[in-house]
């Protein structure tokens, strides 16, 4: 890889983001994107990271007293074809009159780099992702995937300062999409560019993200690693919008959580609660010799083959999602008693 | 053998609207040839009619020409930039003046010239000019441009496709040559062509605002008819005929709409 530019750290400084119609997209954000680092902004339609993504583009300006902060310069004011960021489009955005390669090469020509170096760089990038024999066709002459990697090679062919990606893999279907993602994921650690990807889909964040960033109706929820954010959610929801989340309601009484379920040891660090949440994976069937103060009866069980998926009614308002690999089979209607490890407990 | 009946009864009912519109144009192509109308085609075929429409006539086929031309180039320079706007912004403003652009189509031409006039006449000079009859050209064929490049601006994702080229680091002028006008060549052509066939063939507004100087093929060809031999009349059609006719074929060529392509994903 012939990658010369120094990675780039991001920062943004108060910005909010107030639509000419009155709404209010973004509060004020205070963020800082380390360089090199891939960074992915999380959250449900409407939650304000595509905004934050084209205010860091430049697509976007953001309320008076926000500030873009590009390696310590202020960029706010400086529109997006001056500030060498490399975009990769939800809906592609290729250029239906140029080739695949005329596409590729369209920023370098922007650039006025002469003609051999562009084919150089054409080839090298055609390569890269392995789209060589699609050089010349035209844009409507390729499939959803071979577009998104034509509209990647576009983007980096310029040696960009960032790549940002504003939820490139959501028009493709599910197989492809984890294919692209690894190619994204390699492709991303090869370059060592500082990446800011957009997107709703909790896998792909937690594949991609050095750091993932949980957003909710315009507020940062949650900064973190994605281990932490799946394991140490700060707000209920980003319990819920990560991943499957169990709960029990109850109450403590007597150094025990008492549940419609039966009672459930307790680290009276945890202080009081009413509720108690936990991952599918920190709770298990029982072994019949092991004791147990929970039971539930099986609701519906899905046989998956590595593990099999149980729904487990302990008379709450949802049942308890379980991952189990016993090597048995489970019938409907069967009592289970049920062991949860308490260091998945989590109290919000 | 219903079906059959059924097919015949078709057939026979179009080709009789098609002789209905086709006979016309055939006699009176035929009546510009023969040497004499009222004795027939047995008094022999000439080009004597349309070599003295070509002496007589030859300014106004010039003038058409120019006057469709310029009248091109400025719906062109006017209407492209038009559409653009009216494309990106969508308000309540912009909405208004699409549809007070069709104005003059709705507006009778005879109506609109005497509009002209009544405004402009006076200005010295330019009553007399060909100008006079290019700005009522302009003002009736522009939404023609205005339209049918709107229609294809309004079928891309304009907004996308600019902010991607302005990402890789092209300015307002190069996202708009490299890629707005590009992507919406085939309405250009198609409203090009509509405006040069419509100027070509413009009558009722430029009966009014022509001068006995300023005279176009159509209003040639209604002097022609009114004061001289029918067979001048219309070998003077024939030769209209002759100019109009290769630019209705190319506005059918490419008014053709571009066949979808199927295109599989990939396997991997």
């Amino acid at each position: 890889m012939t990658e010369t530019t120094k990675p780039l750290a991001i920062a943004l400084e108060n910005c909010a983001k107030t639509f000419a119609d009155g709404t209010k997209a973004l509060e004020p954000l205070d963020m800082t994107i380390n360089a090199g680092e891939t960074i992915v902004f999380l959250g449900p339609s409407g939650c304000g990271k595509t905004t934050t993504l084209r205010i860091i583009a430049g697509l976007e300006t953001p309320d008076t007293g926000g500030k873009v902060l590009f390696d310590g310069i202020d960029v706010t004011h400086l529109p997006i074809e001056q500030r060498n960021v490399g975009m990769v489009f939800q809906s592609y955005a290729l250029f239906p009159n140029m080739t695949v390669a005329e596409n590729i090469g369209y920023g370098l020509k922007i650039r006025r780099t002469p003609e051999a170096q562009i084919r150089a760089r054409v080839a090298e990038m055609l390569a890269m992702m392995r789209i060589e024999k699609l050089a010349d066709r035209r844009i409507d002459q390729l499939s959803g995937g071979q577009r998104q990697r034509v509209a990647l090679a576009r983007a980096i062919a310029v040696r960009p300062r960032a790549l940002l990606l504003d939820e490139p893999l959501t028009a493709l279907d599910a197989k492809l999409r984890d294919t692209l993602r690894l190619e994204i994921d390699s492709l991303l650690r090869s370059l060592q560019i500082t990446a800011i990807y957009v997107t709703h889909d909790q896998a792909e964040a937690m594949a991609l993200g050095d750091r993932i960033v949980v957003m909710d109706h315009g507020r940062v929820a949650q900064v973190g690693k994605p281990r932490d954010i799946y394991q140490r959610p700060a707000t209920r929801f980003v319990a819920e919008f990560i991943g499957t989340m169990n709960r029990l309601s109850g109450v403590v009484r007597d150094g025990v959580f008492a549940c419609r379920a039966g009672e459930l040891a307790w680290d009276t660090a945890h202080g009081n609660a009413t509720e108690v949440l936990f991952r599918p994976e920190d709770i298990r069937i029982a072994e019949s010799q092991e004791a147990s103060g929970l039971q539930g009866t099986v609701a519906a069980a899905f046989f998956l083959g590595d593990r099999t998926r149980l729904f487990v009614d302990v008379g709450e308002a949802q049942p308890l999602v379980i991952e189990s690999t016993a090597r048995r089979d489970f019938s409907h209607g069967e009592t289970v008693r049920l062991a949860i490890d308490p260091r998945g407990l989590l109290v919000l | 053998m219903k079906n059959r009946w059924l097919f015949f009864l078709q057939l026979g009912f179009t080709l009789l609207v098609c002789a209905f519109l086709i006979v016309p144009v055939i006699l009176s192509i035929l009546a510009g040839l023969t040497v004499n109308y009222l004795v027939g085609l047995e008094s022999g075929l000439t080009l004597r009619w349309v070599m003295e429409v070509w002496n007589g006539y030859r300014s106004t086929i010039f003038l058409s020409i120019g006057i469709s031309l310029a009248c091109l180039a400025l719906t062109l320079v006017i209407g492209i930039p038009a559409a653009y706007v009216l494309a990106k912004r969508q308000t309540a403003l912009t909405r208004a003046i699409e549809e007070l652009l069709v104005m003059p189509v709705a507006v009778p031409g005879l109506a609109t010239a005497l509009a002209l006039i009544v405004s402009y006449g006076g200005l010295p000079g330019f009553r007399t000019s060909w100008l006079f009859i290019l700005v009522g050209h302009v003002l009736f064929t522009l939404p023609f441009m205005v339209r049918s490049v709107l229609a294809v601006l309004s079928a891309i994702d304009l907004q996308t496709l600019e902010e991607g080229a302005a990402s890789l680091g092209a300015t307002f002028w190069q996202r708009f040559f490299h890629v707005v006008l590009p992507n919406c060549r085939t309405g250009i052509l198609a409203g090009s062509l509509m405006v040069v066939t419509l100027s070509m063939g413009e009558f009722n507004m430029t009966w009014l605002l022509h001068t006995p100087l300023t005279k176009t093929l159509p209003v040639g060809l209604a002097d022609a008819y009114a004061s001289l031999r029918l067979e001048i009349g219309s070998a003077y059609t024939l030769v209209f005929f002759l100019m109009i006719m290769p630019l209705l074929l190319a506005l059918q060529a490419f008014a053709k709409p571009r066949t979808p392509k199927f295109v599989a994903e990939e396997t991997e």
